[in-house]
């Protein structure tokens, strides 16, 4: 499946300043390995212990993967595969 | 430097104080390489609560796509602290994921004191830094071009 991954700002140091860059892969899971095998270091901002990270939104589309099987959400040839770090904080 | 409209910075405090006692934040955004912020978004507040927040999922993707569509960038991110100084907390810090953005804090611990302060945070380095406030970009030089802009 290829799809299209949107990078965030911050790691974009990993893409060479490219905001959006093609990835291979069925699940967001094997999306994040090719993006790393192309993008070294990517992976283990995204990902820790083998789940996502929890201040880390990753979409496939419209939806948060976090309803949707987190790491194992299916992707579909044609999709967007969005990450956005979560914009959070507290007192 | 932050430059701000006064009306924005109002809008700020306005946001920070209709949440209170719960942390209340949003994000302003403007052109992309302008450093100026232009249009105020308020975001829910996921957590709904008096020490944390976190913008709804949903809602920062439809909303970060509309500044990508527009090619603008979260000039400002803004949240309140409703007991505590307006200066970012570790976990503020640890999380704070946009390098470009200025960091705004406003504390509503106090009535009637508005405390607003404005930082950089990068890889885990606070920087405050001075906030202008101003009535109008028009005349005040707040980013690479120096196309006046129009309000």
């Amino acid at each position: 499946m290829a799809v299209t991954v949107s990078i965030p700002t911050i790691l974009r140091t990993h893409t060479g300043g490219e905001k959006s860059v093609p990835a291979e892969g069925a699940t967001v899971s094997e999306v994040i390995e090719n993006l790393d095998a192309k993008h070294g270091g990517i992976k283990a901002r995204l990902v820790t212990d083998g789940s996502l990270h929890r201040f880390v939104n990753v979409y496939v589309n419209d939806e948060d993967v976090r309803f949707a099987g987190g790491l194992q959400a299916p992707v579909a040839d044609g999709d967007t595969v969005t990450i956005l770090p979560a914009v959070a904080g507290g007192a | 430097m932050l430059v701000i409209r006064s009306d924005l910075a109002a809008e700020i405090v306005a946001h920070a104080r209709r949440d209170h006692p719960d942390e209340a934040c949003g994000v302003i955004a403007g052109p992309e390489g302008s450093d100026r912020p232009e249009r105020i978004i308020p975001m829910a507040n996921a957590e709904r609560s008096p020490t944390f927040y976190r913008f709804d999922s949903a809602e920062q993707l439809r909303v970060w796509r509309e500044m990508d569509a527009a090619d603008e960038v979260p000039v400002v991110i803004y949240h309140s602290h409703t007991a505590t100084e307006a200066y970012p907390s570790r976990t503020d810090i640890g999380l704070a994921a946009e390098p470009d953005a200025h960091y705004v804090l406003v504390s509503t611990r106090e009535q009637g004191t508005d405390e607003l302060r404005s930082y950089r945070i990068i890889d885990g380095v606070v920087t405050e830094e001075p906030v202008e406030v101003i009535e109008s970009y028009m005349f005040a030089h707040t980013g690479v071009d120096d196309v006046p802009d129009q309000g």
